[in-house]
């Protein structure tokens, strides 16, 4: 009894359409059959995880607040992965972003004016974009692997981050704690709508970027130009288009995206640099990236689902009190049967020497 | 969103589930930058939460989230609590002060007590820490007593006031019994990372010191002392089930009376706004059983705690010299809290560039 995956002679529609809904159908199954081993209640904690961080307003704030760095910085990956550039360092570029951004309030505080806000965001994406030009000159230049040179800058920005909130820029007020000043009003990034909750202006940016970058990838000659360097370097070269300009296209757009995120998070939702800004935001963003297919529209969908899953866990780990490592495994879950799935619509699966009893028995196997 | 869609109805079947737990008097929530299972700091926090729902039984329902990062989720978390009906909400970790503050000015009505913060912008905000130092002042006694290198190794999470503070009581206790004592300092930056936390015990080792303190989560140095055959002292809680050879004592931070005394006036309507240090003589900070040490040092670590805890002798008391070689306090004199709460320097006698 063997099982086979058989490549498609072209993608099966059908799966392309499906296999989100099948993934989530295994999904909701195997974490059912998790909470039911742990002793929950397994209809409760899907309630708490899926239903719950949507019931109420400031919640869907939340969510916003959560979905906008992980869209933003995905989008600008899309570009990356789908034009052949490996570009695992956002993390950096976040960090570099929002570090170039708060030069005006934390150096210059008394200076307070309108401008000061649009200032840092076009600072934060200049950081960003600087710092993402990096591994772009490396491997245009000298050929290195731009996998190895984004992710190890992303340690170097840890670390400059962490050096800068300790040292020049600690608060002077600040007990000597590791952070710097608190931003001035003048440089908050606005909520929305503060009525009701908090989330900020990044969401916007982030839903702009995603529908102008899903513009340019389906309807300009810059967005056919990435995908066939991407897909086809050789093809792409007969065709006039530029390898090391593209490197250096995606590199900055994403590192730029990057930044501004990155600046937006520490306006908006931080209100100053401390020696950890993110938890993470760059590396889940790879993850929502290829959730969402490398299309800018379904990473938007993508960032929402991974958003609400982290709030989901919140929810569940107060509501019915399971520890934040069940939250973690089922949100894997998730993940893996999402991307498991999506084999589907390249292969089919194949039972080789069976009966059918034994293919019952296997298919429980797997 | 498509999952919604698919949960609606199993979302009708669970509504009733929200209603069910109005009966206790009073919800107490927990916010913790680490996992309940580091065995350290968080653990700790754990422990004093269970101690609470032991004393008041029913009467109390309690709520906990754990390994909350310091940053935009906090927030989050705090005010998940604060809708959720919680009347007392504990955030236990420095990197949650400015987030606390900010829900606690939506919810007036609402208690928050932050740990090892000083900022209190609101009437309904408290804060509360430990004096730590205070233990770490009978560990240097115990090393200096016990390390026959006369080399101690220290390793720091962050160079925040309190980790410095710690460090050089620790130096002032090995001093009391040796002046020419040392100690070497690693950081290791984090709270909670077993493997930088072994590596740092390692290279510590490997310089060629016999002792290895640390004011990190994981159990990982003691167990690398273990292996190594030289001494260690816990963290936070008592880990003599990780090195039962190995520890000499630990410093266990109980917070249980603080949380059992600050629940109790929520449930009176006395809870009011304060900043509460306490250490041994308050039973915050106690010191886990002395062991693996000789009868010598055990009666004078024994003698030196019983001095802290009777108010008579201040870990801080003067002479101290700066490493720098100015004098800091004159014999006699009592270092003010003020100052301590915002230590950036090193006594004279540690091994170590304070990174500023």
């Amino acid at each position: 009894m063997r099982i086979e995956l058989v490549k498609r002679p072209e993608r099966s529609q059908l799966f392309a359409a499906f296999s989100p809904f099948i993934a989530l159908g295994l999904t909701l199954i195997a974490g059912a059959i998790m909470f039911t081993v742990l002793g929950k209640d397994p209809v409760e904690a899907l309630y708490y995880y899926f239903i719950d961080p949507l019931r109420e307003v400031w919640s869907l704030h939340e969510l916003a607040v959560k979905a906008a760095p992980l869209i933003l910085i995905a989008v600008g990956l899309s570009i990356c992965f789908l034009s052949n550039n490996w570009n695992i360092g956002a993390e950096g570029q976040f960090i570099m972003g929002a570090i170039a951004g708060s030069i005006l309030p934390v150096m210059f505080p008394e200076f307070q004016s309108w401008i000061v806000l649009p200032l840092m965001l076009l600072m934060g994406i200049a950081g960003g974009a600087a710092y993402g030009a990096i591994p772009a000159y490396l491997k245009v230049r000298f050929n290195t692997n731009e996998i190895l040179t984004s992710l190890m800058l992303v340690y170097v920005a840890q670390l400059f981050l962490d050096w800068m909130v300790r040292g020049p820029w600690r608060n002077p007020e600040g007990m000597n704690f590791p952070e710097t000043r608190t931003f001035s009003p003048s440089a908050v990034l606005p909520e929305i709508w503060s009525a009701s909750g908090r989330a900020n202006w990044g969401f916007v940016f982030a839903i702009v970027a995603a529908v102008a970058l899903w513009f340019m990838l389906s309807r300009t000659l810059r967005g056919f130009e990435v995908q066939v360097l991407g897909q086809s370097p050789r093809a792409g070269k007969f065709a006039g288009f530029s390898q090391s300009r593209m490197v250096f296209f995606a590199f900055l757009v994403a590192g730029g995206l990057a930044g501004l995120a990155g600046i937006s998070e520490v306006s908006g939702a931080i209100g100053q640099l401390r020696p950890t800004i993110s938890p993470g935001y760059g590396f889940a963003a790879i993850i929502v990236a290829f959730l969402g297919r490398l299309n800018p529209l379904g990473i938007i969908a993508a960032g929402l689902v991974l958003a609400l899953s982290y709030l989901g866990g919140e929810a569940a780990q107060i509501s019915i009190g399971v520890s934040d490592k069940v939250v973690r495994a089922f949100q894997g879950m998730l993940l893996f049967f999402v991307l498991a799935c999506d084999t589907l619509i390249l292969y089919r699966v194949r039972f080789v020497g069976s009966s059918a009893a034994k293919t019952v028995e296997a298919t429980q196997n797997v | 969103m498509k999952k919604t869609i698919l949960s609606l109805a199993a979302a009708a079947a669970v509504m009733s589930f929200g209603t069910m737990a109005a009966e206790a008097k009073v919800k107490a929530c927990w916010v913790y930058v680490g996992p309940i299972g580091d065995f350290g700091y968080s653990y700790q926090h754990h422990q004093g939460l269970l101690q609470a729902k032991e004393k008041f039984g029913d009467e109390l329902e309690t709520a906990y989230l754990e390994s909350v990062p310091e940053g935009a989720d906090a927030e989050r978390a705090i005010e998940r609590f604060a809708r959720s009906g919680c009347n007392i909400i504990f955030a236990t970790s420095f990197g949650f002060m400015d987030p606390t503050n900010k829900v606690a000015g939506k919810f007036p009505d609402v208690k928050f007590e932050h740990a090892t913060g000083y900022k209190r912008e609101h009437p309904n905000v408290a804060t509360y820490n430990s004096k730590f130092h205070e233990g770490r002042y009978v560990q240097g006694v115990i090393a200096a007593k016990e390390s026959k290198a006369g080399v101690a190794g220290y390793i720091a999470s962050f160079p925040i006031p309190e980790v410095v503070m710690g460090i050089n009581a620790f130096m002032l206790g090995a001093q009391s019994v040796n002046p020419d004592f040392k100690v070497k300092v690693v950081w290791a930056n984090t709270w909670f990372d077993a493997g930088k936390e072994a590596d740092a015990a390692k290279a510590l080792i490997d310089q060629g010191v016999d002792i290895i303190t640390q004011h990190t989560d994981s159990t990982a140095p003691m167990q690398v002392a273990t292996e190594r055959g030289i001494k260690a002292f816990g963290q936070a809680s008592d880990m003599i089930k990780f090195g039962p050879t190995t520890q000499l004592t630990s410093i266990v931070d109980d917070w249980g009376p603080y949380y059992i005394e600050r629940i109790q006036e929520v449930v009176d309507g006395t809870w009011k706004q304060s900043d509460i240090w306490g250490g041994m003589k308050e039973g915050h900070v106690v010191m886990a059983a002395y062991a693996n040490m000789s009868d010598e040092a055990k009666k004078l670590a024994e003698e030196t705690e019983a001095k802290i805890k009777s108010g008579a002798f201040n870990p801080f008391t003067g002479p101290v010299t700066k490493q720098d070689g100015t004098e800091w306090l004159k014999a006699g004199e009592v270092a003010e809290d003020g100052v301590l709460l915002g230590m950036n320097f090193y006594v004279k006698g540690v091994d170590d560039k304070l990174p500023q």
